[in-house]
Order: structure tokens, then sequence, then C-alpha cells
């Protein structure tokens, strides 16, 4: 684990119009990490995600990946680089089957091009074959093989979940960013995905950053956590010295944090 | 065992495609059919052309692209232009009118990339007014009057293009390119996020679905003697739209259905054009309230003739296995 | 001075796109549907006047008023029968519909009556000329110049100034709060559609008197033009729709003053173009963001 943090945002801000939606937050994710960011609703968590992974464009600060400025690139051209994440509300595509969902995200690492596949040269066979076979692997391990042919909207809620998080997985990314992952969750399954994520972590040896508001879940898993506010970093520690914050306990406005 | 089924599926596509050409040359040669039918039988193929093309563009990829017809006129002009005016042979003016549709497909795929749902439909409406607006202007086309065409197209051209149409874009949709269009129709922005280049492939789609509507121009320009820009105005984009529609947006063999059926009722109401429109329209309101889906909504026929689900095949295309 | 001219018949004209402007604009403010059918209302107006006119025999303004209230009653009845049972369906799907719709009308109508063209007679209204800065100006300009400004400030009024109005504004800025405060969503945006084609048959009836002919398929090239002209203000912005309206008109005589008179048809298209590219919002609309 070198001392080049794997993530190196650098008072990163981006403004709407008159509206600083987020701004000057300093963050730096170690390889192998799994860290939080909380906030109370608004303060700017998934607009951070969202800069993180290209959707918008900072209008100050950079973002910094393996030392690679990351400020303009394309999504696409983001998540090729290393950054994967998950959605606030699923985003499958409900069309495609299980399997195909998940061989989407291997789409930039096939070899075969247009022509090949009009054609149908050898290539193309070849190619689709190896994604298959990758995009069956990998449901293995999500135990979603057995579902591999249904249409991703007809799954339920739960292994929805799971399937935008093995696809997300299946994108080969060194930085996965969840977003709200435990949302609409009971308590056994927050603790199965509880199990997930630490389970990938170790897999996949992937740093973790999560948003989240199941309190338990953040204090539980959580290494080291970020808190946001309107936009900025009001706070950052272990989970004990988050939880006894009074910034922190003030911005919730006395909701428990514990 | 999935194996030699597909083998065996890809055969008997091979064994079908030729018995309806040998059929089709048969009954055309043979005199059997009269001019009635061999026109409607042309029409046919150059509608499921286009309404194939059309459905790479609104049904696989979500791009509601609603100025087809700009693309077919571009197609017809530059073909009849290369064999009219430049004397080349018909098989050459007709890869060049594709070509020329589909650079066409690239100058509109372009800016519509950041156009969504009714923009890009109003833009690519636009353009096909723009063009047709252009080919009014230019005496060297004809203008108004529209440019006299000879009569080059037959059976065996008809039939190559519907069949190589078929096979490009079924081939393109049963792969990961496929999949990635079916992706940025579904989701966009996760798309995105998982990698996908939704930009190349927008425009790809836009590039091939117009390289096709170029050559069923260059078929339907060959075929019907003269042409004249008031033939591509937006109710001709729209009687595509209506094949794509009825037969539900993502599936291709509902397309190819519908523009069989609709160049029947065309046909047959040749002489009462607004009792057509009227239908027309009323089959597009109807449909719209009850049944969206169309008649297969995103399935395929052969999801009918398969007992197991099978998601998209890696291994050999059969000609009609189709994504989801 | 021929510049002169162009710009006082630009205006005429721009005032008659602003005027169907005005209908899309609100009705996509409201429900996000860009109503396709609107410019066949338009094409109803002017017939409803011609009729009116010479099978009544009645004089412009009660014309006026039978062609609004006709295509309000009429517009409301398309809302009501193909558009609300698809308030909750994707854009295209009611885009699609509207098209339908649009198709119905312009078909319908031939079939009933044929596609021949009619001609308003040219002397409902008096027609002297004004001799202004060199220019000609026909007493009929000025007439229908003020037509349409005397609906365009009743319109503000009643949006601006009355309850009706303000639900309008309510249910287009959030449907859901505003049911939840009372206000009938239903019967306003059926409102609006009433308003939206009132004014739409208003200008049926001054584009027959001004340009004598009329024909079944006269509304598809005025209203995707009008169309255009509301997203170059600012689709759903009503101010948007009659500045972009007279701008448009004025630049479509301009471009056919300076010898291009044959394209003027594709100017409307090009400037579609141009503002989707450069400035999607409109001049005076903001930019909305998709939520990630």
């Amino acid at each position: 684990m070198a001392n080049t943090p794997l993530l190196k945002v650098d008072n990163v801000g981006i403004q709407f119009g008159g509206l600083k939606a987020v701004s000057g937050v300093n963050a730096e994710l170690h390889q192998g990490e799994l860290v939080g960011l909380i906030g109370p609703n608004g303060a700017g968590k998934t607009t951070f995600f969202n800069l993180l992974t290209g959707v918008y464009v900072p209008t100050e600060g950079q973002i910094m990946l393996n030392g690679e400025r990351l400020n303009g690139l394309a999504p696409y051209q983001i998540t090729r680089k290393g950054i994967s994440r998950t959605f606030q509300n699923i985003r499958l595509f409900g069309e495609l089957s299980v399997l195909d969902n998940v061989k989407v995200a291997y789409h930039s690492l096939a070899r075969h091009s247009i022509l090949s596949s009009i054609l149908r040269l050898p290539s193309h066979f070849s190619g689709e074959k190896e994604m298959e076979e990758k995009a069956i692997e990998f449901l293995k391990i999500f135990k979603l093989d057995g579902l591999r042919y249904e249409m991703a909207k007809n799954l339920p809620y739960g292994q929805q979940r799971r399937l935008e998080i093995a696809r997300a997985l299946a994108a080969h990314p060194k930085l996965l960013l969840l977003d709200e992952p435990a949302a609409g969750m009971n308590p056994q399954e927050t603790r199965e995905l509880m199990e997930l994520i630490a389970f990938i972590r170790k897999e996949f040896h992937l740093t973790i950053l999560l948003i989240e508001h199941d309190m338990p879940l953040v204090m539980g898993v959580c290494e080291r956590i970020y808190v946001l506010d309107h936009g900025q970093l009001i706070a950052q520690g272990s989970p004990e010295e988050i939880r006894n914050n009074p910034k922190v306990i003030e911005a919730y406005l006395g909701e428990e944090v514990s | 065992m999935a194996n030699i089924n597909r083998k065996k599926g890809f055969w008997l596509s091979i064994v079908l495609a030729l018995a309806v050409y040998v059929v089709g040359q048969v009954l055309i040669s043979g005199e059997i059919l009269n001019s009635f039918y061999i026109n409607t039988l042309f029409f046919m193929a150059i509608n499921i052309i286009l309404a194939v093309s059309l459905h790479l563009i609104i049904g696989i990829t979500g791009q509601f692209s609603i100025g087809h017809a700009g693309f077919l006129a571009v197609g017809a002009y530059a073909s009849a232009i290369f064999t009219m005016k430049l004397q080349m042979p018909f098989g050459v003016a007709l890869l060049v009118g594709g070509l020329a549709a589909a650079v066409a497909g690239l100058i509109i795929g372009i800016p519509s990339l950041r156009l969504k749902g009714d923009y890009l439909a109003i833009a690519t409406l636009g353009f096909g007014e723009i063009v047709r607006i252009f080919l009014l202007n230019v005496d060297y086309v004809g203008g108004a009057s529209g440019m006299q065409v000879s009569h080059l197209t037959d059976w065996t051209w008809v039939f190559a293009c519907l069949l190589v149409t078929i096979i490009v874009i079924v081939n393109f949709t049963n792969s990961t390119h496929g999949r990635a269009c079916i992706s940025i129709r579904e989701n966009e922005i996760a798309a995105d996020a998982m990698g996908i280049n939704t930009t190349y492939y927008k425009v790809a789609a836009f590039a091939i679905g117009s390289f096709f509507a170029g050559i069923a121009g260059g078929l339907y320009a060959h075929n019907f003697y003269i042409i004249q820009p008031t033939n591509f105005g937006f109710l001709k984009s729209f009687d595509i739209l209506i094949f794509v529609v009825l037969g539900g947006l993502g599936s291709m063999s509902g397309a190819v259905i519908a523009a069989v059926l609709l160049t029947i009722v065309s046909a047959f109401l040749q002489d009462y054009p607004e009792t057509r429109m009227i239908i027309y329209s009323l089959v597009l309101v109807i449909m719209m309230i009850y049944r969206p889906k169309g008649l297969m909504g995103t399935k395929e026929i052969t999801q009918f003739f398969t007992k197991k689900r099978q998601g998209i095949e890696g291994g050999e295309s059969d000609g009609k296995h189709t994504a989801a | 001075m021929e510049f002169v001219q162009q710009l006082i018949n630009g205006i005429s004209l721009g005032s008659i796109y602003a005027l169907i402007a005005l209908g899309y604009t609100m009705v996509y403010g409201i429900i996000k549907l860009i109503n396709f059918a609107h410019g066949d209302v338009f094409m109803v107006g002017a017939f409803v006047g011609f009729y009116a006119i010479t099978g009544l025999g009645m004089s412009f303004f009660p014309v006026l008023l039978l062609a609004m209230a006709v295509c309000s009653v009429f517009g409301v009845l398309i809302e009501r029968i193909a558009y609300k049972p698809l308030r909750n369906a994707t854009r295209i799907a009611a885009l699609i519909t509207a098209i339908g719709v649009s198709l119905f009308i312009e078909y319908g109508t031939i079939y009933v009556r044929g596609a021949q063209p009619e001609a308003y007679p040219g002397d409902v209204l008096p027609s002297t000329s004004f001799h202004i800065f060199g220019a000609t100006i026909s007493s009929q300009s000025l007439f229908i110049l003020g037509t349409s400004v005397v609906l365009m400030v009743l319109l503000q009024f009643i949006v601006h100034k009355t309850k009706i109005g303000k639900a309008m504004r309510a249910v287009s800025y959030d449907a859901e709060a505003a049911r939840l405060m009372g206000i009938n969503v239903d019967n306003t945006i059926s409102a609006t559609f009433a308003i939206g084609s009132a004014l739409a048959g208003a200008a049926g009836v001054i584009f027959g008197l001004y340009y004598i002919k009329i024909e079944p398929l006269m509304g598809i090239i005025p209203g995707l033009k009008a169309f255009v002209a509301a997203v170059l203000g600012g689709i759903g912005i009503i101010p948007g729709a009659m500045v972009g309206g007279l701008l448009l008109g004025v630049i479509e005589s301009l471009v056919s003053a300076v010898g291009y008179s044959l394209w003027r048809d594709g100017v409307a298209f090009v400037v579609l173009i141009l503002i989707l590219i450069f400035r999607p919002s409109g001049l005076f609309g903001k930019n909305v963001r998709e939520k990630v």
C-alpha cells in the first residue's frame, strides 16, 4: 500500500448558477479502505458521487485517481479508469435479463468490433463466449446465476439491489461507490448486505465509499467517515469520533447518531 | 446440445431464405403475379427495410427519431444521381445512396446527442423537413417536379438488400454492441456509468439505421419511375414510425410484421388515401391508449418457438434469435 | 423601403405564429406534451371562420368569437379523449398519440369536405392603406396586429390576475402539490387547453383574413413553425412564445426579402436546430437538470 492515495479529492466543488451544491471538499481514500459518507438529506452526497463519476464536471478543485486527473473526463472514461457505482434509485436495465445486465458491464473489456459482430467473425464468437462465461461466473458469486434469464425488472427489490452491485463490480473497478445500498431493506436484509460488502471488499481488493442513512450499518462497517452538510465537509474521522462530534449532531438536528 | 440446435436453426434460416427467393422469382418471371402484386411485394420489402432500420434507432437504442424520410430521400436522390446523371451501375448507386444517407445520419446523430425525448423528436422532424425543402429548391435534381429514374429495381436486388439488412441488424443486436445500445435505451445514465461510450453507440445506431434507409431509398427511387420531394415529407416519416410503434418498440419481428400488414392494408386502400390515413391515425391513438406495447412488446417471434427462455446467444446467428 | 415593409410583414406573420405558439407553450408547460394537433386546431378555426363569414354572413368580431369558442371546445375534447388517458404514460407514447390525433383531424377533414382550398372574402375588414416610412401598411395589417395584441394582453391578465391563471401556474410547477392544495388539476389542464385552442382559433381566422387561402393541411407547417417559435422563446414560458413568434416571423420575412424566398420554410427548422444545439432552454428559459 503506497503512500499515494487511490483517490485524492482536492478542494472540489460545483456551482449551479448561484447555488454551490458542493464546495471546498478535501478527501482521500487509500487502497482497501471502506469509508462512509453521511450527512442530512440534501447535503450533496449524491452530487459528490456524480462529481467523482463524471456526471458533473467540478467548477473548482480536482479529482485524482492514482495520481491521474479525472476532471472533465466522460463518465464512461472514468469507469474505465476504475470507478464504478450504484445509484440511490436503482438503475438497472429493466428489459434486459440478469445475465445481460452484467454482460453490459463487461462491454468495455470486449475486443471484438461492430464489424466483427456484423460479419460474425471468429473474434465475435470468442469474445461473446468469454463475456458469457465471465458473467455467469460472476453471477454465481452473487448467487444470482439461477435467475440469469429473468428480466431485471421482474426481480424482487432486494435482488435488484444485489444485481446492481454485481453489475457495478463486473466493471472491474478499483473504487466502488455505493449510494444508499440499504435503502428500503429490513434489518435481516441489511445484515446480509453488510456481509456482502465485507465479502466483496476482501474478494475483489476493493476500495469502497459508501453513502448511507442507516447508522448501524455505517458505524458497523466503515473504518472512516466523512460528514457532509450543505455541500461542505463538516467532519471526518473514525465512527467514535463522528458519533460524538457536536457539529455532526447539530447537522442532524438531534437525530440519534448511534 | 444447444450448439447443435443453433446450427440447425442457422441452416434452417438459409434454406428458408433461399426458398422465399426462389418462390418469389418464379412467381414474378412466370408472370403469375401481375404488376400490382409485384409492386406491393417490392413495396413490402422496402418498407421492411425501412421499419427495421428505424427499429435500430428507436426500438433498440431509444433515440426518438421521426425524420427517417429524410434519410430515405437522401438515399433515393443520391442513387438516382449516380444512375441517371453519372451513368453508374445500379449496385454502385445503391451503395452510394446508403453511404450518403449514413453521412446524413452522422450529421444528425452528432448534435442529437445532447437532446432527449421530445426535443430529439422535433429536431429530427426538422431535419427531415430541411432535406425536403433543400431538394425542392435544387434544380439539378428537378426541384419540385422531381427526377425521372429508370426502373432498375428487381426481385433479386430487393431480396438481397432485405436479407442483408435483416442479417446485419440481427447480428448487431445479438452482440455486446446491441446490448450496449439497449442499455442506452433502458437507462442512459447507468449505461454511461457502466463504461458504455453512449455517444459512440448513439451515433453508430443513427449511421447504420440511416445507411439502410438510404438503401431502401435507392430501391424506392428505381422502382417508381419518378421521385419528388413531396414523397419524402413527414407523412412518410410517420408511415415508417407507425411500423415500429405498431410492431412494438423494441421488437424487430414486430416491426417486420407491422410493415407487412400495413403495406397490404395500404395497397388495398390505394384509392382511398384519406381512409388509409384515418385508419392509421386511429390505430396509433387507440394503440397508445390501450396497448402501448404494440403487437409484440419487446419480444421476438422466435421466443414463441423456444421452450426455454434464452438470453442473447453468443453463438451463431440463426437469423431469428434476437435480444430480450 | 423594402426593409421596413418586410419588417411589418414579419410582425404580422409573427403575431400569428405567436398566437399559435402560446397554445403550444401553455400545454407543454402544464403537462410536458408537444400537442402536435395544435396546428390543426388552428386550421379548424380558419374553416369555422370561413363558413361563418360566407355561410352565415357574420362580421369580424362575432366570427372571431365563434371560432375561438368552437376551437376552445374542440381542444378540450381532444384533451379529454386522447391525452388524459396518457397522463402517466411515457412522453413518447403521448407524442405518438398527438401525432395520431393530428393526422386524424387532417384527414378526417379531407374525408368530410374534400381537400380543396377555400378563399376568405377580401372585404371583411376595411382596407385602406397608410404610408409610413416609405412602406405601405394596410389597415388590415393594423387590425390583425391590434387583435393579436389585445388577445395576448388578455392572456397575460388571465394568467396573472385570475384564480384559474394562478391554478395553471401552480399545476405547471408541481401538479401533485397543486392537487394537495385543493386545485382541480384535471379542470385546470382542460382550461389550459381551452385557452390555448381559443388563441389558435383566433389565429386561424386572422390567417384567413390576411392570407386568404385556407385548406385542410394548412395547419402543419405553421404549427411546426409556431412550435419552433415556442422553443425559441423558451418552451413553457408565455412571454417567450410571444417574443419567439414575433422574432421568427421577422426572421422569415427578412430571409424572404434578401432573396431566399424559396427557403423561407426552411428558416424555422434551421433556427430550431441552432437553438437546440446552442441554447436548448430558449431565450427566456432556465436549464433544468435531470436528477441522477
